[in-house]
């Protein structure tokens, strides 16, 4: 039994180890990309579209509805980066219907890449949004005694995001395979299904800690006014 | 009973007791987080994008402590450096 896709080696050479974490998220990229762009490739602007364009504009409006529900004012500055990292983990996910395959997000390297990606991009955005003074204020926020606590907070929320997503992705393919040996037909089919819907909500739930991350670090901490109508109760009947 | 056995004996019991110690704790927290995310839907209905929402993150989170302790027992199990120290300490041992 083994922990990771890591383990399993396709093509050695030397210190150059081709395993399955490479292989399957090349292909994933490249499904991705080739994707993308055989849908873009003839965008129409009347009422007639085709049908995957029609897939593609509900993917990206739901993307940016999500973002900016989350609280970023202008979503399409983190379409690109917040969209990439919840397609891919998405797509991981889903993709565990085909035989053979192995999630890449399984691999703690490919999850530790992926929460770096994050680690970078946040004071990236922070520093964008409210300069670079503005971005290093925000770590000695309520007192200078919290300097610590927010540097620490940032690493270990970074170490949180790889890790959880390791865990839930290998966890369901150790238990699909704990079972497979138990009880051979029926049982790892549910199994599965719930394997699909856990991998959806963990790239939910990564690309919108993403998003709240990139919040915290742009918003402006000046005034605690937050009067905004969609706080209040709508009373509608 | 020599090291290695020992380490063995160690490593397994840790890992199932870590895995249900941590189970506990997060199907505790879930569970009221779940209880009162319905009680919330029931009073405001009009709510439900945001409270669903927030209570997946939430039980995300919560749920993330429970993965922790089941990686931290994987790794007792399937690859535990002490054994894999013991293991090799075994095999030089044999080889000379």
């Amino acid at each position: 039994m083994h922990l990771s896709p890591d383990q399993i080696v396709f093509w050695q050479f030397g210190f150059m180890r081709l395993n399955a974490t490479i292989v399957f998220t090349w292909a994933l990229m490249l499904l991705l990309a080739l994707g993308s762009w055989l849908v873009t490739r003839r965008l129409s602007h009347d009422l007639v579209r085709t049908r995957w364009q029609n897939l593609l504009e509900i993917v990206v409006l739901g993307i940016v509805h999500q973002i900016e529900d989350v609280g970023l004012e202008q979503p399409r500055r983190y379409l690109a980066f917040l969209g990439s990292l919840f397609l891919f983990v998405a797509a991981a996910a889903l993709c565990t219907v085909l035989p053979g395959y192995e999630p890449p997000t399984g691999s703690l390297s490919t999850t530790a890449a992926l929460a770096l990606c994050v680690f970078v991009a946040v004071p990236l955005y922070g520093i964008r949004e409210r300069g670079l003074g503005g971005y290093l204020r925000a770590y000695a926020e309520p007192t200078i005694l919290m300097l610590p606590f927010n540097i620490i907070s940032e690493v270990s929320r970074t170490l949180a995001l790889a890790v959880r997503l390791f865990g839930n992705m290998m966890s369901g393919a150790m238990i699909l395979a704990i079972l497979l040996t138990i009880t051979p037909f029926f049982f790892p089919l549910i199994m599965t299904a719930l394997g699909l819907l856990t991998g959806m909500v963990q790239a939910y739930i990564f690309s919108i800690l993403a998003a709240v991350y990139i919040a915290a670090a742009t918003r402006d901490s000046a005034p605690p006014a937050q009067g905004e109508p969609a706080s209040e109760p709508q009373l509608t009947c | 009973m020599d090291s290695m056995a020992l380490t063995a004996i160690v490593s397994i019991i840790i890992a199932g007791i870590t895995t249900s110690l941590g189970c506990v704790a997060p199907a505790l927290a879930e569970g009221r987080s779940v209880a009162n995310a319905l009680t919330a839907l029931a009073q405001q209905p009009d709510a439900s994008a945001t409270i669903t929402r927030t209570l997946f993150v939430g039980l995300a989170m919560i749920e993330s402590t429970a993965i922790y302790c089941f990686v931290v027992s994987m790794i007792l199990i399937f690859a535990n450096p002490f054994w894999n120290y013991a293991v090799a300490a075994a095999a030089a041992a044999a080889g000379k």
